[in-house]
């Protein structure tokens, strides 16, 4: 068929930046829970002292 | 988490099965042949893109009018995957114009004003990038974003208003345009489709920036201790 290559690159072109983007939402997301314990845990130090 | 993985893979599998739909359900179109299956994916993008940039628009002007944060959040969630949205439409707009044109790009008003509107909701978030005070950040951008959204309906009217390369449109375009019923159907489930994963991704975002918030709060917190 022609242009089936076209077609097909164009649907995996949109799959790619919507996986792509949602890997980035769910790496900024652990990135900040890390952050939210490692300061969670740095300011209940501080209480305790 | 778990649960979050489950809805994400029903609703790729949901994804998956309306381009099947597509490309086997829906006939091939006369005179384009198969190359016209962009369509699906294409305008469903586009009209997600706009439902997100005007989510952003609405947030925007609640967080003029109120000031409150969530509603900042929302604006820069809808903005995000609304941009994620416009650039499927970028990327597959030239793939299905080549073959059919003879030209991947050509500067007439629908594909000039819909690489503006990429670029204007790029510009709003580098501005939020650049201002690190929350509230400043937050009103400048919400007025950005009312600016930015003004040409969301130049972008759908201009083939109406001008002589455009793109083609007139098919869906609300008044007496002649419209779609043979196989087709609509392919259609309307891949939008449905589609906005279930704008609602996916705009969730995942809006809680991202609700994190973004309670670490900034915690790290105020533990300057002033």
């Amino acid at each position: 068929m022609k242009n089936l290559d076209s077609v097909l690159a164009a649907y995996l072109a949109g799959w790619a930046i919507f996986f792509v983007y949602y890997i980035s939402v769910s790496q900024r997301m652990s990135t900040l829970r890390e952050e939210v314990e490692r300061l969670k845990a740095l300011l209940s130090k501080g209480s305790s002292k | 988490m778990t649960k979050s993985i489950a809805r994400a893979a029903v609703l790729f599998a949901l994804i998956a099965a309306t381009a099947y739909l597509a490309f086997n359900y829906a006939p091939i179109e006369k005179s384009m042949g198969v190359i016209q299956k962009i369509f699906y994916l294409h305008i469903s993008c586009a009209f997600s893109a706009f439902v997100a940039f005007g989510t952003c628009f609405y947030a925007n002007l609640r967080y003029v009018f109120t000031r409150e944060p969530k509603a900042d959040w929302l604006s820069v969630s809808a903005a995000e995957v609304g941009l994620a949205f416009i650039s499927v439409v970028l990327v597959s707009g030239p793939i299905w114009a080549h073959p059919v044109w003879g030209i991947w790009w050509t500067w007439d008003a629908r594909l000039t004003l819909t690489f503006v509107l990429g670029l204007l909701y790029l510009s709003y978030l580098l501005l939020r990038s650049m201002i690190e005070e929350p509230d400043k950040r937050a009103l400048f951008s919400a007025l950005f974003g009312i600016f930015a959204f003004l040409d969301v309906p130049l972008v759908y009217f201009s083939i109406r208003w001008w002589r455009t390369q793109h083609p007139q449109p098919v869906i609300l375009g008044g007496p002649g345009s419209g779609l043979e019923p196989r087709m609509r159907v392919s259609y309307l489930l891949m939008w449905g489709a589609l906005t279930g994963l704008l609602i996916l991704l705009l969730s995942a975002r809006y809680k991202l920036e609700a994190l973004r918030a309670s670490v900034e709060d915690l790290r105020r917190e533990a300057e002033v201790r």
